[in-house]
């Protein structure tokens, strides 16, 4: 994920769900056995969604972007486009091809990450140069909001005053300076590499960690240096430096929004009136209303009328009851699109897995592949697995691609525990069922599933709970679900809000893994469990 | 049932060179001899578990293809060794899988079910249980009759009494005798007990190496033995009989 800030408890905001149009979708299927029956009954699933505002505004998973995203909802409304905002959809690479399939219409971004992370040249352009190569895309840019945030390194205040730090050059004498930076800046074309190289960094302790996380380290000393943005509220909170960077090595990050070329010229005109109007020093504050209040659109209108509401309020913008309620009405609807998540995506494994574990029982080179490209399939890290299906045309930032790739984890064990449950029954059975001259389809329905029923319960009972761990992921592509406050509680450092979404699912696990023995004293035939 | 030069082979073994065989109607045809013989595999081409290499196998004066297999099976029962029933059904599951299948009168079949319970001296009572309930002997009374429920012309029996004890054995030896003899069923028995065979064989058919030795009544086999392996394999089992 590109520049990823803290994420905030997004939901906190509460002001994007009624935007939301979703599309209810029943699916029924005549000929799967009773059994099967169960699952298809699972209600009403929800698909990919489509927009009834005019312009959808996308943001990046961290706190700035968010704002930004606001604050162009809100200006978009006030100039009398209705706009949503879809927040925290992820990383660059996840919001620049939204805007290119038209998912959304526009998303605030960085001049630098334009040059180097989309554009793929080199960091020096023009914004001239970008303008043009950005304009044969389809793609306008405004001009600066007005402030930069580049990239920087950043020490704790009192450490480097004792060590005589201020610039990037003065760490070359610090060869044993632990340095722990985010995962993406280790990556980038940027980043650490060519950094090191420039300034002949000595330091070889360099290790990746996530950016909140990383802000711990730094405090408590098992880190000395990190990477962090100019504007980051973390940097006055924490009572760190930002080391100059003295032989300018980092571009300019200047944010910007990018747009589709085709959008009506009074929503374009809407969003230029942003250029200039956001200095450093507002944004941070900005960012740090945002972080302190984990309310976004709270944030925005400081944007609207700075200095009134800029007055610290006691803390908890509402009453605990109200808290109460509202994270009941979260928790449900996290749990809701959780189960939707994984449930769909589990009877997708189902309907396809059973067929193949039965063609794949038969062995040859045909089984072979099944269970061999099944195995592949789940070797590949279910992140990498997002990320690839995110640039195919019809996947994309949608629940659609969160749930294939959960149908496509789910898959082997199904294939293989039917597969193997298929082959485990005794030959002189199979025989039996042929001498006596069943059909060879009657053969599968009357003998042969019912006798490796077991089996391929198990199956997908391990496909049904490894969907619900890893339907947690389907957050970073914003398809919701109970990974929202995970990934926001990793992204933040709070372990509360981490816990608001892995002990429920945790609990849900445990309840399908329940929900599933119980299943199977219905649907596995008495006389294979005396 | 006519087998013609048929024959088997599993990569370079062959189970079975090209035979000749008929099974005579209403008479019990006993294959016997020792294991690996090819008796086995000669009564699983005849139901076309396994596919013969060469020859030819018709069943009711019609070539026996694949076209028609499933056909014909209905028209021969089997039974095996261990029962070969469905563990996931009960007993009476079991027997009317096949008429059900084939879209049988319930009361047709529920008559035929009695019919068969009693013949085969199998309690009503039991017709719920599953197989795992049932011990060895009802198990293979269980077995007959789901093979006799559609009033097979051909009954094929593979070593089905190998598994019991000697007096439940004995048992079901004396009631399967009376059974054949009251449908006047034709019968292809395969057994490697030679006492067995004697107590239910019009003719016994004695295989060794995957050829059919001698074709005879016990008296052929006795007086007039086909070669020495005839006379060595009947004073072998008569040996051990009269310890």
């Amino acid at each position: 994920m590109n520049r990823i800030r803290k994420t905030e408890k997004q939901e906190r905001a509460g002001n994007h769900e009624s935007a939301k149009s979703k599309q209810f979708l029943r699916f029924r299927i005549p000929w799967v056995p009773n059994f099967l029956l169960i699952f298809s009954c699972v209600p009403a699933f929800l698909i990919h969604s489509s927009s009834a505002a005019d312009v959808v505004i996308g943001s990046k998973k961290f706190t700035e972007s968010y704002v930004l995203g606001e604050i162009a909802k809100r200006t978009l409304t006030e100039a009398g486009i209705p706009a949503e905002h879809r927040q925290g959809m992820g990383g660059s690479i996840i919001l620049w091809e939204a805007l290119r399939g038209g998912q959304i219409d526009a998303y605030p971004e960085y001049t630098g990450t334009i040059a180097t992370e989309i554009l793929k040249s080199d960091s020096n352009v023009s914004p001239d140069q970008v303008r043009d190569s950005l304009e044969k895309l389809g793609v306008g840019m405004t001009a600066p909001l007005g402030f930069n945030n580049t990239y920087a390194l950043v020490m704790r205040r009192s450490e480097a005053q004792r060590l005589g730090i201020r610039t990037i050059s003065d760490l070359q004498r610090y060869p044993e300076l632990k340095f722990g930076l985010t995962h993406e800046f280790l990556d980038r074309q940027d980043g650490w590499r060519p950094l090191r190289q420039r300034y002949a960094l000595p330091q070889q302790n360099v290790v990746g960690i996530d950016h909140a996380l990383g802000y711990s380290a730094l405090a408590n000393g098992s880190i000395a240096v990190k990477d962090a943005y100019s504007t980051d509220a973390k940097i006055e909170q924490n009572d760190l430096v930002v080391l100059e960077d003295d032989l300018h090595f980092f571009p300019k990050y200047e944010a910007v929004f990018l747009f589709r070329s085709s959008k009506h010229a009074d929503a374009i005109a809407a969003l230029r009136r942003l250029e200039g109007t956001l200095d450093e020093t507002r944004m941070i504050r900005l960012n740090a209303e945002a972080e302190r209040t984990k309310n976004y659109t709270r944030a925005a209108d400081l944007y609207f009328n700075l200095g009134a509401a800029l007055a610290p309020r006691p803390s908890g913008h509402s009453g605990p009851s109200h808290f109460e309620d509202s994270f009941l009405r979260k928790l449900t609807r996290w749990t809701l699109r959780h189960l939707e998540l994984a449930g769909f995506s589990l009877l997708l494994s189902i309907i396809v897995g059973i067929p193949l574990g039965i063609v794949a029982s038969r062995g040859g080179a045909v089984g072979q592949v099944i269970l061999g490209s099944a195995g592949v399939v789940q070797t590949i890290p279910s992140l990498a697995l997002l990320a690839l299906l995110v640039p195919l045309p019809f996947f994309g930032i949608s629940v659609r691609t969160a749930i294939a790739a959960l149908f496509l984890y789910g898959l082997l064990p199904i294939v293989r525990n039917t597969a193997t449950g298929l082959q485990d029954i005794p030959r002189a059975l199979r025989e039996s069922a042929v001498a006596l001259g069943l059909s060879p389809i009657a053969r599968l329905w009357e003998v042969y599933l019912p006798m490796a029923s077991r089996s391929i319960l198990s199956g997908i009972k391990t496909s049904a709970v490894i969907n619900i761990g890893t339907a947690t992921l389907a957050a970073l592509i914003g398809a919701g679900g109970l990974g929202e406050p995970i990934i926001s509680g990793l992204n933040l450092n709070d372990h509360v809000t981490i816990l608001e979404g892995a002990v429920p699912a945790a609990v849900l696990a445990l309840l399908v893994q329940w929900s599933f023995d119980l299943l199977d004293r219905v649907l596995i035939p008495r006389g294979l469990r005396l | 049932m006519k087998l013609e030069d048929v024959s088997k082979r599993y990569g370079d073994a062959v189970a079975l060179y090209p035979t000749n065989l008929s099974v005579e109607s209403g008479e019990t045809t006993v294959l016997i001899g020792p294991s690996g013989c090819g008796k086995s595999t000669l009564l699983r081409l005849m139901i076309r578990l396994i596919e013969p290499d060469s020859g030819s196998i018709e069943f009711d004066g019609k070539p026996v293809t694949p076209d028609n297999i499933n056909a014909l099976r209905r028209q021969i029962g089997y039974v095996i060794q261990e029962g070969g029933l469905f563990p996931h059904l009960t007993a009476r599951a079991n027997v009317l899988l096949m008429a059900r299948h084939i879209g049988k009168a319930e009361e047709e079949t529920h008559n035929r079910l009695l019919e068969l319970s009693e013949l085969t001296r199998f309690s009503e009572k039991l017709l719920p249980r599953y197989p795992v309930e049932l011990s060895g002997g009802q198990r293979q009374r269980v077995s007959l009759m789901r093979a006799l429920m559609l009033s097979p012309e051909l009954l094929l029996l593979d070593e089905p009494l190998g598994a019991l004890d000697p007096l439940v054995r004995a048992s079901l030896q004396k009631d399967l005798k009376e059974i054949f003899t009251r449908l006047g069923q034709t019968v292809l028995f395969v057994t490697h007990d030679l006492a067995e065979a004697i107590y239910f064989a019009d003719e016994i058919v004695l295989l060794n190496e995957g050829r059919i030795v001698q074709k005879g009544t016990i008296t052929d086999l006795r007086e007039r033995p086909a070669d020495l392996f005839v006379t060595e394999f009947i004073n072998a089992q008569r040996g051990i009989a009269s310890l």
